[in-house]
């Protein structure tokens, strides 16, 4: 193989595994809002307990990101591409770990009834795992225009945000009993808002490999 | 779906700099050696106080166009030119236009450190007294002068009676360079001054080119593209005897414009 076609196998390489952290990580998502609707703490357990293995998915990410640039020292696309997965991985780490703070929510908690109709919870979770899927998309894709689609479906995830937050703020005024579990909802709802943003933000490493210049598509 | 994207506001705010002065321009040149047209179209304007960097693969023109700025190419037979070449507002080709008088003000380093059989002081002392200066004290105060500005002087000092030869090869390219600064020039040319050089010796001149440019405007061709990455302000790639894309070296090797450039400097061909 010649240099370049080995160096060119790495980044094929290296894009495989990312999109292997990333369908790990859609799978913690998704499975951390089934558990949270049918309160199966099982399933909860399991999100969590399988985080380390996207943890260490990430590590082994930036080393192998690290001695590509150590070896090839890249420049122009050849650069982005290494430095956009960096970035990427570290993204869909934390969205992980969103999926792993939603588990842990649901342990807590537990068998209660829910004190409010959780519909548009799960609604904006759905929204926010698409982005998140689209993202991954976008990025094996290189795929712009499918980028910028993500920042609109961001602003639906904020608006359902600020809906849930008022919903919540009206029950906590009616009803003083179940407060630690509208704590509990109003974090779940955070946790998805933040897990959206995290896609946002593969969608502005995405336009910036592609492009070569930042993008601010949260603006 | 049509792509309207904000561009994200540049924190920092936009550099105010000086209008730098153009030094050369070259306005549609062509050469040919023979029938082979080796310079087509070329058009270039250099900057003083920078470091300009000519890159591109073998055969591309890149040592035709330097060894023209200070015409010596002209030693070359069968050679041709059209198109002009100006050095601080004067055409290089003209007639009046005595060749002593512009190697005066450009000077050149070679690929291969090129030291004359002599001492380390007579090296440096040679333009000078060429030009006619025989005053001891001023030759010894323009060799340590030159030989600091090469960083060299430390290295040096205790043995400068001693012959050239004796240096090592970043040593002997170092004193190639301080040669050429006794002379004073304006600009300073360089035909792959470090690639006959070892890693540190190549840092060491790297670093001495990133000193000189404060003082001379300095224009380098290099079959490293990193070290044009690392030490030049523009790049100008050629191809095939055309220049391809001439840029700020920052813009050149993260964004290129030109497919032929990205396709260069990553490694795809060349």
């Amino acid at each position: 193989m010649t240099m370049r076609g080995k160096f060119d196998y790495d980044l094929k390489t290296l894009r495989q595994k990312l999109l292997e952290i990333g369908s790990l990580a859609e799978i913690a998502l998704s499975q951390s809002i089934e558990a949270f609707q049918a309160k199966n703490v099982d399933q909860a357990l399991g999100v969590i307990e399988r985080d380390s293995q996207i943890d260490m998915l990430e590590e082994e990410i930036n080393d192998f990101a690290i001695l590509l640039i150590a070896k090839q020292q890249p420049v122009a696309i050849d650069l982005r591409r290494i430095i956009v997965a960096i970035k990427i991985a570290t993204d869909i780490e934390r969205i992980a770990d969103f999926a792993v703070n939603i588990a842990k929510a649901t342990i807590r908690i537990g068998e209660q009834p829910f004190v409010m109709e959780i519909e548009k919870i799960v609604r904006m979770h759905n929204i926010a795992l698409e982005m998140v899927s689209l993202g991954l998309k976008a990025y094996y894709e290189e795929d712009v225009a499918l980028a910028r689609k993500i920042s609109d479906m961001d602003d639906e995830v904020d608006e359902l945000y600020g809906q849930i937050m008022r919903d919540l703020m009206q029950l906590t005024k009616m009803n003083q009993e179940n407060f630690s579990q509208m704590n509990l909802l109003s974090l779940i709802a955070r946790y998805i808002e933040r897990t959206a943003d995290h896609a946002t933000n593969l969608a502005e490493h995405v336009v910036y490999l592609v492009k070569g210049r930042h993008y601010d598509l949260n603006g | 779906m049509e792509l309207t994207i904000v561009k994200k506001q540049n924190a920092a705010a936009p550099k105010v700099q000086k209008e730098k002065d153009v030094v050369y321009r070259t306005n549609e040149l062509n050469l040919w050696y023979g029938e082979h047209h080796a310079l087509k179209n070329v058009n270039l304007d250099i900057y003083e106080n920078e470091v300009t960097a000519i890159i591109g693969p073998s055969g591309c023109g890149k040592s035709t166009y330097i060894k023209t700025l200070n015409r010596m190419i002209e030693l070359v037979p069968n050679v041709r030119t059209s198109g002009e070449i100006t050095y601080r507002g004067r055409n290089i080709f003209d007639k009046s236009y005595r060749v002593e008088e512009l190697r005066t003000q450009v000077g050149m380093v070679f690929q291969k450190p090129n030291p004359f059989p002599k001492s380390i002081y007579d090296n440096v002392a040679y333009g000078p007294r060429i030009h006619g200066i025989r005053d001891k004290k001023i030759l010894d105060e323009i060799v340590e002068k030159s030989l600091r500005g090469a960083a060299l002087w430390d290295e040096v000092k205790d043995r400068l009676h001693e012959n050239a030869y004796g240096l090592s090869g970043g040593q002997q390219q170092r004193l190639c360079i301080a040669r050429c600064l006794a002379i004073e020039p304006d600009v300073i040319l360089m035909d792959e001054p470090t690639s006959a050089l070892d890693p540190i010796s190549t840092l060491k001149v790297e670093e001495l080119i990133q000193e000189l440019k404060e003082n001379y405007s300095i224009i380098i061709v290099t079959h490293n593209m990193q070290q044009a990455a690392r030490i030049s302000d523009k790049t100008a790639f050629f191809l095939n005897g055309e220049v391809v894309e001439y840029a700020e070296t920052d813009q050149l090797f993260s964004t290129p414009s030109d497919k032929r450039t990205e396709d260069y400097i990553t490694g795809r061909f060349g």
